[in-house]
């Protein structure tokens, strides 16, 4: 991690469990309020954990998100044990999905998690083995209000 | 316009949060795709839907909605009034499809501007 001075906070997110789901990224909007981030970079990193968070719940077991801010910037890693992606860049396309025609009932499965993620944020990394799991990294910066 | 207005206006049925009804309502937002509804919906939009399920508050306390109106009749589940009681999310209902209150709240917005 950094050296930077900084904060650091670890969050488990439990796959399947759709009653819990969205916790993790209501905490973290609720910690940068607390600290007195901007509403717009809020508004940002919010949508970007809220897809990150229901993918593990749509497909893996459980994942470990890293929130990480700096004076400079958000980081985010988010890193599950789900089956893995065979096809990086057909994913990233808007309106791919692999989900079950039960969670696209429930209004998921649009295909737009991935790509509202790389919208929102300034970087982002994305590497998946299939059968192993996926990887997350989504860097917001700070000093960049109203950016996107 | 207050979220009370509408609710008389519009003769809607109030079910959780009673105490947030003096919200300002910006706009409304009207989709059943939640990762549609987490991208584009606004600050105090007032969000109609047909999800009755739980993870329609997540998403309305995540980009700080000021209600979701649950058309068509139907009934939101249990977990989901429990979860707006606990998070304060005002749910509300309405018989009228998402078409027709969608219209109604929009000339009600527009001609109060």
């Amino acid at each position: 991690m950094s050296t930077e001075n900084g904060l650091s906070k670890r969050f488990e997110i439990t796959g399947g469990d759709f009653g819990k789901a969205g916790e993790v990224s209501t905490k973290i909007k609720e910690i940068l309020q607390e600290i007195g981030i901007d509403s717009t970079i809020i508004r940002r990193t919010a949508i970007a954990t809220y897809e990150a968070e229901m993918n593990v719940v749509m497909y893996a077991k459980k994942a470990e998100l890293t929130l990480h801010l700096t004076p400079t910037k958000i980081s985010i890693r988010v890193y599950d044990d789900g089956p893995g992606i065979e096809n990086i860049e057909v994913a990233m396309q808007e309106g791919f999905s692999t989900a079950t025609d039960e969670m696209r009932e429930m209004g998921f499965g649009a295909g737009l998690g991935l790509p509202n993620i790389k919208k929102n944020a300034d970087r982002f990394k994305i590497s998946s083995t299939p059968g192993k799991g996926t990887a997350l990294d989504i860097t917001i910066y700070l000093n960049q209000a109203g950016k996107k | 316009m207050n979220l009370n207005e509408i609710i008389e206006k519009l003769k809607l049925q109030v079910l959780t949060a009673q105490d947030k009804l003096d919200a300002e309502v910006s706009y409304g937002y009207t989709s059943d795709l939640l990762s549609d509804v987490i991208a584009n919906s606004k600050e105090g939009n007032l969000w109609i839907t047909l999800q009755t399920h739980q993870n329609i508050i997540a998403v309305a306390k995540l980009k700080d909605l000021a209600g979701i109106i649950i058309v068509n009749n139907r009934k939101p589940e249990e977990e989901t009034l429990k979860k707006a009681e606990e998070e304060n999310v005002p749910l509300i209902t309405t018989e009228e499809t998402a078409f027709n209150i969608s219209g109604k709240l929009y000339q009600l917005i527009s001609t109060q501007e």
